[in-house]
């Protein structure tokens, strides 16, 4: 096992605790007096009505998913990058072709609006 | 001296001392992994608390005010108030808050900063040599991602709801950039391996890459949240946004994660553009070396904070505009060029490769000012010249949108 | 022996949350534990020293595909909402083909030795990303897939931003 990812396996369980130690101070060390309406949800002082539930804009998911296109994209493109040197220009050409094909992608989600945010 | 010459010595003196109280090797290692971490998580940690007296205190100067100057002498103390303060808060958790979330979202936040940094070289041959360190970072980047909207979700409440949402959405709209951003320097220097990075230096990648190291930097600032993209934190927008029903410790958790993110971003800026610990005689010393890789990540931070003084904010929609009509396209332009030329000027020294690459990205610089101009040109409001008065830009509104439909 | 024990620890961990993914009611708490379970993986990509894949694992589904899954629970449905029952009335059978296959698992891992050396300790070579990246573009290797990869997204997002979208843009076109 390569010992910087057995240093990576430990700090991952030691970076949350110790990133957990002072809110459970600071939740002991406070004082502790609920009452309904310091508990209730903060609504710029009104009443809270209904439920959390924001309206559905399909502009979130769009973005969501322009992003996991190009998400992709990139991780079969680093492979590429690291592996520069052994490559013929042929190689890089095809990249290239790779990264052309995600340029339409945007133009095309750009063409149709899709990145615009709609209010 | 041997410690100056080579600060891993210290390690084998205290695997020898963990030894000598009659622990197995295995654990010996395993309890020198956890100091070793400790010492890692705790630094930043430290460090943040100056970070917020300096921001402070820089921001107020650039706004023509003081700062903090009460508690100690120049406010130096005013963050150790701070935390005093937030430690001795009630804990006010929201009614009907899902209580495992709501705990979990501050930690996961936090985590997600301090986890960067293993992958950070801190000198010649300490520190970060994870051999995929730069996807490793965009992973740990999504951790933080996944914090804030986890968070926005489990206060039970709208705004903060709302507010997670838009966050999350600038957040991952900016990976965009950043990511494409970091294929320069992978491709540059031939691998994901910060060290590597590092060690390709001998001219600094910000003169071959200087758009690269330009789009990362507006990015990352995006990414963390600051101003002028902070729009998700403002008081008279969405009311501090997705943190809203966050008091205390596990507030201060948030803000100093925020804090902590800008400074690693300039650590990563530094190690990723200015040649991280590269510097007169940090071969030799290597804490010299940290000692140069703080320093650059010090003025890349102040570089930071100087922005957050002068611009104000960005509204979202021309925030999301920006990163997906220009940074994004400008990026894969810069990554497309880059890959060509470096083919290209593969054979020549590192001087020439990049000054050859600079010339590139000016001439990328100036095509993209043409467009600019010609963009800026059709939006340009018409000047409207009254009998006896200067002429003035009368401002049309584009035509309605369609009123239904939404 | 340490690579055993997270070994199981992991499994441990990720069947757990596989359970929750697909038993719980609150569907924000199932997707947390897909969530876990994608992250999981990663986890078993590591012991397997095949670190590219990890990250690549965590950056695409824990960063993107949990990020849009937890989008589209959060922006369509009440969450909190109790959805009643999570099995329908064919859960006896299905029990009972979980129980043959876990037998069946068993029978298959019965000589399973906790301290053996796993495939990749024998040597991942250092350089592996780097011939990844030779082998996707290699006329010799994957570059058919490759382009076709890029195609694929492409149609993928033409396609989806048609759905989410073309709709709204017939509405304004018949109304403008």
């Amino acid at each position: 096992m390569d010992p910087t990812w057995v240093f990576i396996g430990v700090f991952f369980v030691l970076a949350p605790l110790l990133a957990a130690a002072p809110i459970v101070i600071g939740h002991y060390l406070g004082p502790h007096k609920p009452n309904p309406i310091k508990n209730d949800v903060y609504e710029c002082g009104l009443k809270t009505v209904g439920d959390a539930w924001v309206r559905f804009k399909v502009q979130y998911y769009l973005f969501a998913l322009v992003f996991l296109i190009f998400d992709v994209e990139l991780v079969f493109l680093y492979p590429w990058a690291v592996a520069y040197d052994m490559l013929p220009t042929f190689a890089v050409l095809e990249g290239l072709l790779f990264m052309i094909m995600l340029l339409a992608a945007l133009i095309y989600a750009w063409k149709r609006e899709a990145l615009d945010w709609y209010d | 001296m041997a410690f100056l010459q080579d600060p891993t010595i210290v390690v084998e003196w205290l695997r020898q001392l963990f030894l000598g109280w009659g622990l197995s090797p295995s654990l010996a290692s395993l309890l020198l992994y956890v100091v070793g971490a400790l010492a890692l998580a705790t630094g930043p940690l430290l460090w943040v608390i100056f970070l917020i007296w300096f921001e402070r205190k820089a921001v107020a100067r650039i706004q023509d005010r003081l700062g903090p100057n009460r508690v100690g002498p120049y406010g130096l103390l005013q963050p150790f108030a701070d935390v005093l303060k937030l430690l001795t808060k009630e804990d006010i958790i929201p009614a009907k808050a899902d209580k495992v979330l709501y705990w979990m979202a501050p930690i996961l936040s936090l985590a997600g900063v301090l986890l960067l940094w293993p992958a950070i070289p801190l000198g010649k041959g300490i520190g970060g040599n994870v051999n995929v360190a730069v996807l490793y970072l965009v992973a740990v980047g999504t951790l933080s991602t996944f914090a804030i909207l986890i968070a926005g979700w489990s206060a039970n409440n709208k705004y903060a709801l709302l507010g997670a949402f838009r966050t999350v959405a600038q957040m991952i709209s900016y990976e965009v950039p950043i990511v494409l951003a970091l294929l320069v320097p992978v491709l540059l220097a031939r691998s994901m391996n910060l060290q590597d990075i590092v060690a390709a230096q001998d001219v600094w990648f910000v003169v071959a890459a200087p758009l690269a190291a330009l789009i990362f930097f507006i990015a990352s600032i995006a990414e963390v949240g600051r101003t002028p993209f902070d729009l998700l934190e403002a008081e008279s927008e969405i009311i501090a946004g997705f943190h809203i029903e966050y008091s205390g410790m596990k507030f201060a958790m948030f803000f100093a994660g925020e804090f902590l993110h800008a400074f690693t971003t300039g650590v990563l800026g530094a190690v990723l553009f200015f040649g991280g610990w590269r510097g007169p005689g940090a071969e030799a010393y290597p804490l010299l070396g940290l000692f140069y890789l703080w320093l650059k990540a010090f003025l890349l931070y102040f570089v930071i904070v100087w922005i957050r003084g002068s611009f104000p904010r960005v509204r979202i929609d021309h925030l999301l505009d920006f990163t997906w009509k220009f940074l994004t396209p400008l990026a894969l332009v810069v990554l497309m060029v880059t890959a060509l030329l470096d083919k290209a000027l593969a054979a020549a020294g590192p001087w020439a490769r990049a000054l050859g690459l600079l010339v590139a990205n000016g001439l990328i610089w100036l095509v993209v000012q043409r467009w600019l101009r010609g963009v800026e040109k059709r939006l340009e409001p018409p000047m409207v010249a009254q009998p006896g008065q200067y002429p003035v830009a009368r401002y049309t509104p584009p035509e309605p949108q369609a009123a239904e439909g939404d | 022996m340490v690579t055993t024990f997270v070994f199981v620890l992991t499994a441990a961990v990720m069947l757990v949350a596989a359970l929750i993914a697909v038993l719980k009611d609150n569907l924000v708490h199932a997707a947390m534990g897909l969530v876990v379970t994608l992250f999981g993986t990663a986890v078993l990509f590591v012991l397997l020293e095949s670190y590219f894949l990890a990250v690549a694992q965590v950056v695409i589904y824990v960063g993107a595909i949990a990020i849009l899954i937890v989008f589209s629970i959060m922006l369509t449905r009440r969450v909190g909402a109790h959805w009643g029952r999570q099995t329908n009335a064919t859960w006896p059978w299905a029990l009972l083909t979980a129980g043959v296959l876990t037998v069946l698992f068993a029978l298959m891992v019965r000589g399973w030795d906790p301290d053996a050396v796993l495939p990749a300790a024998a040597g991942v070579p250092e350089d592996i990303t780097a011939r990844l990246g030779a082998a996707l573009v290699d006329p010799n290797g994957y570059v058919v897939p490759f382009e076709v990869a890029s195609v694929l997204l492409l149609a993928a997002l033409i396609g989806a931003v048609y759905v989410a979208w073309g709709g709204r843009k017939a509405e304004k076109e018949t109304q403008g």
